[in-house]
């Protein structure tokens, strides 16, 4: 159920890496313990994000929770059409790309988890 | 992102049902309860078209009964409750002498001589203690905490009568709001009251934890073809914040006077004594200096419960509760402002995590079903 080309964190998000973009977004695991999404907040297009740190802010009817960057890197694009409908997060969660950043150090990958992994770690 | 943590808690006799209903699980007052089952929205929803079925046996029950059982209540409660008459139910505060919520409760008249208090499950113990020290030494009253008696079983929702009178021989449409009967629901014994904490129509059924499986179940089947659903306390809760109905520990406590909470029509201004009823009185008459007030958000944002409010730049006020609510797809919210600033249009703004967003004083409550 976890995509195979998606690498994850422990905090729950997926990163998807093409070259030296990356997308990210958050889990299928992450969205149902949220609930309905109802508010996104994301960076600015140009900000540079370091790896562990905050991001961004994703909030369903009950409760805020913070966005950790899977890796460090300038931020190239803002799902615009997602921050208007962020209950699309619940429906489509590994569609759902948040941002892409223009990774720094591709070495930082390496210590993310592969989809079997990740399902062992979310059982 | 970041997760919660479990813990370990108390248990309603449909915890089972939850579970096998794939509800997810959360920490309510020490209790292990469902938040949710389809989604909060969906639930939401079927609640305002439908109906709903929450299991809200967590809440707890006090009694007090004996020749003086009217005093102790009277002494002990904010409301009048000389004017009830048996099968009748009144909102009321049990107050602290400086006219501070002990506690919100629902009181009953079940007999002449016996009533019950239906309190907030994280407050039973704390509210017991409270009743039993305040009874009048003089009086021949007792307070028994009857909490384990009853599961408790809300179905909220324009559909509710017609599905809950299939199950019983009660006549429901004889049952005024804030008004209860007793009756078999599938053949249990139950106390059925026409309340509820959702805004809709609905009722609130007492049942022996033995039964509330049988009756849970019979009312889902029997309401399974108007669209009934298991609801949980997600739901419950963005229902009464569209309400405008108070949740004890979020809009009011130990800190705050029934006044100031904007709940000056549970005061039974013309009982002779009540606990805190003096200081209330000289509240009403000088104004309060803060009210809990409604707010919508102009910004894009959601405030929550426990965020800084700013009126001209100055900190002057506490949101209590805030959520995007599912009917009216709005962010709103209940915020102690000063008096002064507490007008409905007064534009204040709400400190975001950092962030300022604007917000409007509006009149409560935000919804109003159509009767």
């Amino acid at each position: 159920m976890y995509p195979a080309d998606l690498k994850y964190t422990k905090d729950h998000e997926w990163v998807r890496i093409a070259g030296a973009e990356a997308q990210v977004g958050i889990t299928d695991y992450a969205q149902k313990q949220l609930g309905d999404v109802v508010y996104l907040e994301l960076p600015e297009i140009g900000r540079q994000i370091k790896k562990g740190e905050v991001f961004g802010t994703i909030e369903s009817v009950k409760a805020v929770s913070e966005l950790y960057a899977p890796v460090s890197g300038e931020v190239t694009q803002v799902n615009a059409s997602l921050t208007q409908k962020p209950e699309a997060v619940n429906k489509d969660p590994h569609g759902s790309w948040m941002i892409a950043v223009k990774v720094s150090d591709p070495g930082e990958a390496s210590d993310l988890f592969d989809a079997a992994k990740y399902t062992e770690l979310t059982k | 992102m970041s997760l919660p943590a479990p813990t370990s808690l108390r248990k309603t006799p449909l915890n089972a049902r939850h579970r096998a209903l794939g509800a997810r699980m959360v920490e309510f007052g020490g209790w292990d309860m469902p938040v949710e089952y389809s989604g909060i929205v969906d639930e939401h929803m079927a609640v305002r078209t439908r109906a709903g079925l929450f299991d809200v046996s967590h809440m707890g029950e006090i009694e007090l009964a004996g020749r003086d059982a009217l005093k102790a209540v009277q002494h002990i409660t904010s409301n009048d409750a000389a004017k009830l008459a048996v099968g009748q139910i009144q909102y009321s505060a049990l107050t602290t002498p400086q006219g501070t919520f002990v506690d919100d409760v629902l009181v009953y008249k079940l007999a002449d001589e016996h009533f019950m208090l239906v309190v907030n499950a994280s407050n039973i113990i704390k509210d017991f203690n409270w009743i039993t020290g305040h009874i009048p030494q003089e009086a021949d009253a007792v307070a028994v905490n009857t909490s384990s008696r009853y599961a408790l079983l809300a179905l909220q929702g324009p559909a509710s009568r017609d599905v809950l009178q299939a199950l019983t021989g009660a006549d429901l449409s004889s049952v005024k709001y804030y008004w209860f009967t007793t009756g078999e629901v599938a053949n249990v014994a139950c106390t059925i009251s026409r309340t509820g904490y959702t805004g809709e129509d609905g009722f609130e059924v007492f049942v022996p934890p033995a039964s509330a499986e049988r009756v849970w179940n019979a009312i889902l089947t029997a309401g399974q073809s108007a669209g009934v659903v298991p609801a949980g306390l997600g739901a419950r809760d963005t229902l009464r914040l569209e309400a405008a109905m108070r949740l004890y520990g979020n809009d009011m406590d130990e800190t705050t006077t029934v006044v100031e909470a904007d709940l000056g029509w549970i005061v039974g201004w013309k009982k002779p004594e009540f606990l805190g009823l003096n200081v209330l009185q000289s509240q009403k008459a000088e104004g309060p200096r803060r009210k809990l007030v409604g707010f919508e958000m102009l910004d894009r944002a959601i405030a929550r419960h426990g965020y800084d409010a700013y009126v001209a730049g100055a900190q002057a006020g506490t949101v209590t509760s805030g959520t995007q609510t599912p009917f009216l797809k709005k962010a709103i919210g209940m915020a102690y402002l000063p008096t002064e600033h507490a007008g409905p249009g007064t534009e204040f703004e709400v400190d975001i995590r950092g962030r300022r967003a604007k917000a409007t004083v509006v009149p409560m409550p935000f919804y109003k079903r159509q009767k």
